[in-house]
C-alpha cells in the first residue's frame, strides 16, 4: 500500500488561492495549493534516549526512515493514520507534540511483527510502539488501555500460580474495563460450543475453573521475578 | 526416532483443549514419541512481554531449562505458535546476549529454579511431524482420505516472524519458508486435502487484542474468512489455538454484531490429519470446536 504522507499535514496549513502569481507566473488554479510552512521549537532531545529506556525501544537510534514498518504494518492497512515509520522520526526528533496527536490508536498495535521481520536495521518497530504506549500511559497522556488491563490481569495471575486459566482471565477483564459479560455474540459462542459437547467434557471445563492450572514448584518464582520488574522500573526512573 | 518434551502452554489446557487432544491422538497413532514437560509454566506469552520483556525471557528459559536440567530432552515440542515463538526467542535472546543470559541465571538461582545453560532447542508440532516423517512417511499411515477437501492453510504471525528468531527457516529445498510457509500444505496434501492458494498464510488475526480492541479483530478476522471462500476454500486449517480461537470467535461476532456471515469451517490440522488416520472425530475433539463441522464433513463423507 502506498503510503500517504499527506495525510500527516495538518488541513488547516492546506491553503487554497483563488489568484496567484508568483514571481510573475500566473499560478491560479489547480498548482496553487500551498503548505503554509511551520517553525517546531518545542524539542526534546533527551526523548530517543527515554523511549530507549523502555522495553522494547532499545534499537529505535538505528531507524534510517525506510518506511519498510508502515508499509507491511497490518494496523496501518486498517487505519492510514497509523504510521510506525512517523511516530518513530518523531521519537528521534524529540517531538512529543506531533506524537501526542497519535495517541490515541498506537496502543492499537497488533504485534504481527511485519515490521521488525522485514526492517533492514533491526529497529524492532513493534517494540517501539510497545514503548511508546507504555511511556503515554505512564506520562498520564493516555489513560490505561483495555490492552493494559488485559496485560496486568494475565501478569497477576502468571506471577501468582506460574500459569493462566482462560476463562477467569475473560471474566476480570470484563469487569475491570465494565463490559457485560451477557453480550449477545458471547452468548451465542457459548451456545455453539455446548451444541455437540459431551457431558464429560462440561464437567471437567467447570472443574478447570474452579480448580484453577497451577505450577506446583512455583515457590518463590513470581516473588522474584516481580521485585526485578520493581527494580528495573526504579533504575530506569534513576 | 527422537522423543521430545511436549509444551501443551496454558492455552491448550483451556480454549485450545480440541488442539491438545487431537495433538495427543495424532502422535500415538503415528508411534512417534512425547514426554510431558514436567510442570511447566506460562510461556511468557505477549501480555506478559508489554509488563516487561525479560519476564517473557525468563518463563520461556525456565521451561527449556525443566526440559533440559532435569528431564535430559535436547528437543522441545510445540502445538501452539505463541508458545514456539516465545520459546525461540528466548533461545535466540540467550546465545545472542550474553548480558540477558545472567540475569536469567540470576533470577534463576534466587528463585530457586533449574538453570537455562542452552543446549535445547525448540520445534513446531509441524516441523517435527515434518523431520520424523514428512509428508511421504505420514502418507503410508493414512487409512482414509480426506477427499478433496478444499483447504486455505493459515499459519498466522507468530510461526514465522520475526524472521530473527527463526534462523533455521529460509534455507532453501526442505526448510519452511517465512514469507510462503507450507508444513502444513505438504501433510495435509499428503492427506488428500486440495489446498487453496490462500495468499493470507501469514496475516494477522488481531489476537493480540482479541477483547481489548474487539472491532479491530473482527475485521482482521473477517478479511480472512472472506479471503478465505474467494479462494474457494471450505475449510481453514489452523496450527494455532490463538488464531483458532480467535476466528471462531470473530466469525461468531461478526454475525452477531455486523451482520456479515461467513461459511467457512475453521478445523485444526492435526485433526484433519487425525481423520485420514482413521481417527474418530470424538477423539479427536472435533464435536468441542465452536466452528461446527460435523455435517460438513460427512457430507463430505470424511466421517
Amino acid at each position: 500500500m502506498p503510503i500517504h504522507e499527506k495525510t500527516l499535514i495538518d488541513a488547516e496549513r492546506l491553503k487554497t488561492q483563488e489568484h496567484l502569481v508568483v514571481d510573475g507566473v500566473d499560478v491560479s488554479g489547480h498548482w496553487n495549493t500551498m503548505i503554509t510552512p511551520r517553525t517546531l521549537k518545542d524539542y526534546d532531545t533527551g526523548f530517543e534516549k527515554l523511549i530507549q529506556k523502555f522495553g522494547g525501544g532499545e534499537n529505535v537510534h538505528r531507524c534510517w526512515q525506510c518506511g519498510s514498518c508502515t508499509n507491511s504494518c497490518t494496523m496501518y492497512a486498517q487505519n492510514t493514520n497509523f504510521n510506525p515509520r512517523y511516530w518513530i522520526y518523531l521519537t528521534r526528533l524529540g517531538l512529543k507534540d506531533e506524537l501526542l496527536k497519535d495517541k490515541d490508536i498506537i496502543w492499537q498495535c497488533v504485534s504481527c511483527n511485519r515490521c521488525t521481520h522485514i526492517c533492514p536495521r533491526d529497529v524492532k518497530p513493534e517494540g517501539v510502539m510497545k514503548a511508546l504506549a507504555h511511556w503515554l500511559e505512564e506520562e498520564g497522556h493516555t489513560e490505561k488501555t483495555a490492552s493494559t488491563k488485559f496485560d496486568e490481569i494475565f501478569w497477576e495471575q502468571i506471577s501468582e500460580r506460574g500459569r493462566i486459566e482462560e476463562s477467569s482471565v475473560m471474566q476480570s477483564f470484563f469487569e475491570r474495563t465494565n463490559q457485560e459479560l451477557k453480550q449477545d455474540w458471547l452468548v451465542e459462542m457459548v451456545k455453539r460450543l455446548i451444541r455437540h459437547l459431551p457431558l464429560g467434557h462440561l464437567i471437567r471445563s467447570a472443574k478447570h475453573t474452579v480448580i484453577k492450572p497451577k505450577t506446583k514448584k512455583w515457590g518463590r518464582t513470581g516473588d522474584v521475578l516481580k521485585q526485578y520488574v520493581r527494580e528495573q522500573k526504579e533504575a530506569m526512573h534513576g | 526416532m527422537g522423543k521430545v518434551a511436549y509444551y501443551p502452554g496454558c492455552a491448550l489446557e483451556g480454549t485450545g483443549g480440541p488442539y491438545d487432544k487431537s495433538t495427543r491422538a495424532l502422535v500415538d497413532k503415528l508411534s512417534l514419541e512425547m514426554e510431558n514437560l514436567k510442570d511447566y509454566n506460562c510461556c511468557g506469552a505477549m501480555e506478559v512481554k508489554n509488563v516487561h520483556p525479560m519476564l517473557q525471557t525468563y518463563l520461556s528459559a525456565r521451561n527449556l531449562a525443566i526440559a533440559a536440567e532435569e528431564m535430559g530432552h535436547d528437543t522441545v515440542m510445540a502445538p501452539c505458535n505463541g508458545c514456539y515463538h516465545n520459546l525461540k526467542k528466548a533461545e535466540y535472546e540467550l546465545s545472542t546476549s550474553e548480558e540477558s543470559l545472567e540475569t536469567v541465571q540470576d533470577l534463576a538461582k534466587k528463585a530457586d529454579d533449574p538453570v537455562y545453560n542452552g543446549n535445547v532447542r525448540t520445534v513446531h508440532l509441524l516441523e517435527w511431524l515434518m523431520e520424523e516423517l514428512g509428508p511421504e512417511g505420514i502418507k503410508e499411515k493414512f487409512k482414509k482420505n480426506l477427499n478433496g477437501v478444499k483447504v486455505a492453510n493459515y499459519y498466522g504471525c507468530m510461526y514465522t516472524r520475526p524472521r530473527q528468531i527463526f534462523p533455521e527457516k529460509d534455507k532453501g529445498p526442505g526448510s519452511e519458508s517465512t514469507y510462503k510457509p507450507h508444513f502444513m500444505d505438504d501433510l495435509l496434501e499428503a492427506a488428500g486435502a486440495d489446498n487453496q492458494d490462500y495468499p493470507l498464510k501469514t496475516a494477522c488475526c488481531g489476537g493480540a487484542h482479541t477483547l481489548s480492541d474487539a472491532d479491530t479483530s473482527t475485521q482482521l478476522v473477517l478479511n480472512l474468512l472472506q479471503s478465505a471462500e474467494d479462494c474457494g476454500a471450505e475449510v481453514i486449517a489452523t496450527e494455532c489455538p490463538t488464531c483458532h480461537s480467535g476466528l471462531e470467535m470473530h466469525q461468531v461476532r461478526a454475525e452477531k454484531v455486523f451482520g456479515i456471515k461467513t461459511n467457512v469451517k475453521i478445523i485444526y490440522f492435526t485433526q484433519l490429519l487425525g481423520l485420514a488416520l482413521g481417527l474418530s472425530p470424538r477423539k479427536l475433539g472435533i464435536h468441542e470446536n465452536i466452528s461446527d463441522s460435523i455435517d460438513f464433513l460427512k457430507q463430505k463423507k470424511v466421517i
